[in-house]
């Protein structure tokens, strides 16, 4: 007869099974027999101090290595502490297996002590989830997340285990092949499209690409560098899609929408081909539809189907793996002349650069300009949300995909530390620095315990302006510069938190000082805070307003 | 734009929640749904009854088919599907009139299932176009209580024949 194992003993050996070395979490009282058998298991656990950091950092962890990401908490307020985590790798595609605690099976629906339906909760924001009932189950249905959250268009994907099953003894059984009738994502793409695909190509006169975050998912940047370097297309990326392509290339435009380049979005605006690969015309890049591209024939290439003609009407739709087809259309794909358009792009690149200001004050564009040539896109940078997530994603150029971690989608502030660190754990031979604003680093401030504990060696930037920014500044173009609960009164001294955590941490004030501290940061052993004092009142230009078409730019910094 | 969505589901329980919640978040009423096991007892039909934007429909149909459990979503035209739905009635039906209802009924295939002091109940089943009919013929009778099923539809296979064996 086979010896019987605990719900908890299978659970941590499915995961050391899907190939898990690493989760982050938070122990809780529907949760204790898994920590009791991840104490003697090979899996590293890494202790967060709150739920939210582990979901982030799990989050984070995946984005850098392209593996699944684990989080585990456990019922009541621990999983819905990971909601705002779980919502966050929803919007950006980013797989997760989170694992929660729930009250035991016959309690389940009586108010209990710590229950919540966390499976009712977290349907809208994950791409499956579990209430799992019977031990027997655990094996096949932690097979069966780790699948679902990393094939087709990857996702979180939540697993909640009440705790009786957890102590439950279960004969294992031989696992039986991932079965769901339901799913099957296609991955190749349709050859009577790419032909559509080539010959739209060939006779482009002013085509762009626009690609995204797919491009990562799919692992598709050496063939999508191969593509441009073929077509001599000019490419502009989304928030998402940043370092898909090299973006000191001559043919790279950086980023395109309400805060991209103006050279992004005049080459949209007046494209007649737009090749759209893994992005979803989301209203902070295409703010107006009609106003997007309004000569244009548009290719939208995407491996989920329900993004193809969600808000844009597409002339060639084509469903199925970036790679895979942009392996096909490399195979056959022409060399077309076009020296007017590229002229034209290159102008537009020429008369409407980038720029800031220098008054002598710390500007926090000036900040990240010498960050990015100091480190030359070899180190990880992970951002929190506003004004400095916008400007790193303009003034850093990124190189290599994986490299610009950020919140796309839901824009989660709080996102960016505990994201360094699970970026540390998952890619520790890189730099890792988490850029922050005052705002959002408070937020999750608290994992400073978690960086002192496990000595990461994340080097926190905070563009600390006191005050939220983005907010701020929309107040001051659009709200009469009255600046409702924007404006800290009060900060706390930034420096002396750290010290508290035992991290060591400075404060830079003058432009000079720039080079010097990011230098000394970067040279520290373990982790080091970095206090920016930067100027206020600066704003993230250029600037398209909400629902605004390609070329409505607005604000100062015009030229 | 009325339209009639069949969908087809792993049968288990909180499926019925991802499917509604679709429809619920883009402010749709689902104007009738119904729910039962096929002819295998691990897949569920669910039929939806829903009007809204026809682009917008089209977008939660999508959405529909990336569900994990949803195995295919068919878009079933009134014209080419059989639609059934089961009415249960309970109207105030004084003792002389209750030869008058029984004929209606009877006119209409309606089986009298129930028949109390005051009130009668009836069974009926057909498309909307006559249960409608039905209910219009004996709105003079004051409605205790009414119970629908939803529709519930298959394809209409003669009316389909033709296109398939040009495919």
């Amino acid at each position: 007869m086979t010896p019987t194992k605990s719900g908890a003993e299978i659970i941590v050996q499915s995961l050391i099974d899907a190939g898990v070395d690493t989760i982050f979490g938070f122990p809780g009282g529907r949760v204790i027999p898994i920590y009791d058998v991840l104490y003697s298991s090979p899996i590293r656990h890494i202790l967060t101090r709150h739920e939210q950091g582990a979901a982030h950092a799990a989050d984070g962890y995946a984005r850098v290595t392209g593996r699944v990401g684990v989080c585990i908490a456990t019922s009541g307020p621990g999983a819905t502490n990971l909601v705002t985590g779980l919502a966050t790798a929803y919007m950006d595609s980013v797989p997760i297996v989170a694992l929660t605690g729930q009250v035991s099976v016959n309690m389940i629906g009586n108010d209990s002590f710590q229950e919540a339906d966390i499976y009712g909760i977290t349907i809208p924001i994950t791409k499956y989830n579990y209430l799992v009932k019977d031990a027997e189950r655990l094996p096949q249905v932690i097979k069966e997340a780790f699948y679902i959250a990393c094939t087709g268009r990857p996702g979180p994907v939540l697993i909640d285990i009440p705790s009786d099953l957890q102590t439950a003894r279960v004969t294992p059984r031989k696992l039986a092949p991932v079965k769901l009738p339901g799913y099957a994502p296609v991955t190749k793409g349709h050859p009577r499209q790419i032909e559509a695909i080539l010959k739209a190509v060939k006779t482009a006169r002013r085509p762009v690409i626009y690609a995204g975050g797919g491009v990562i998912s799919s692992g598709a940047s050496k063939e999508l560098r191969r593509f441009v370097e073929k077509t001599q297309i000019p490419i502009t990326t989304t928030l998402m899609g940043k370092g898909v392509f090299p973006e000191d290339h001559e043919l790279s435009l950086g980023m395109l929408g309400m805060h991209g380049t103006k050279y992004a979005n005049y080459t949209i605006y007046e494209s007649d081909l737009i090749i759209a690969m893994g992005v979803r015309f989301d209203d902070r890049v295409a703010g107006d539809v009609q106003k997007f591209a309004p000569l244009a024939k548009i290719i939208h290439i995407d491996i989920d189907p329900a993004e193809i003609g969600k808000r844009v009407g597409v002339n060639i739709p084509i469903v199925g793996d970036l790679k895979s087809i942009l392996e096909m259309l490399n195979e056959k794909v022409e060399t077309t002349a076009r020296k007017r358009w590229l002229e034209r792009v290159s102008q537009w690149k020429r008369e409407h650069p980038l720029t800031y200001k220098d008054n002598g004050s710390l500007k926090p564009q000036y900040i990240l300009e010498v960050l990015s040539e100091m480190t030359k896109g070899e180190i990880v940078v992970t951002t929190d949300v506003g004004q400095h997530q916008m400007w790193a994603a303009l003034y850093i150029k990124s190189m290599e995909p994986r490299r610009f971690i950020t919140s796309g989608g839901l824009g989660t502030m709080g996102y960016g530390f505990p994201a360094a660190i699970g970026a540390k754990v998952g890619c520790p031979e890189r730099p890792v620095v988490s850029l922050s604003g005052d705002g959002s680093f408070q937020m999750c401030i608290q994992e400073l315990a978690t960086v002192r504990m496990f000595k990461l060696p994340v080097k926190i930037f905070i563009f600390n302006n006191s005050c939220l920014g983005m907010v701020r500044q929309w107040q001051e173009l659009f709200y009469n510069k009255r600046y409702s609960s924007t404006v800290f009164e009060f900060n706390p001294d930034f420096c002396k938190v750290a010290e508290g955590y035992e991290v060591p941490a400075f404060r830079v004030t003058e432009p000079q000082e720039v080079r010097k501290a990011i230098d000394k940061a970067l040279n520290m052993d373990g982790p080091v805070l970095v206090d920016f004092r930067v100027a206020p009142g600066e704003n993230v230009m250029p600037m398209i307003p909400a629902g605004g078409g390609q070329t409505d730019f607005i604000g100062e910094g015009d030229d | 734009m009325r339209k009639m969505i069949s969908i087809l589901v792993r049968n288990h329980p909180g499926v019925l929640s991802h499917v509604s919640g679709l429809f619920a978040r883009r402010g749709y009423n689902i104007e009738s749904i119904a729910a039962g096991v096929t002819e295998r007892p691990d897949v569920t039909r669910i039929t939806i009854v829903v009007s809204g934007d026809e682009l917008i429909l089209e977008q939660v149909a999508k959405q529909l088919r990336k569900l994990i459990d949803v195995i295919k979503v068919q878009d079933l035209k009134y014209s080419e599907s059989i639609t059934r739905e089961l009415v249960l009635l309970t109207i105030h039906v004084p003792r002389d009139k209750r030869q008058e209802v029984v004929l209606t009924a009877n006119s209409f295939g309606a089986e009298v299932v129930d028949i109390a002091d005051k009130t009668m109940t009836l069974e009926f089943v057909g498309n909307e176009r006559r249960i409608n009919v039905l209910l219009r013929a004996l709105e003079n009778f004051k409605v205790k209580e009414l119970a629908r099923t939803g529709f519930v539809a298959l394809p209409l296979e003669s009316q389909l024949e033709p296109e398939r064996t040009l495919l």
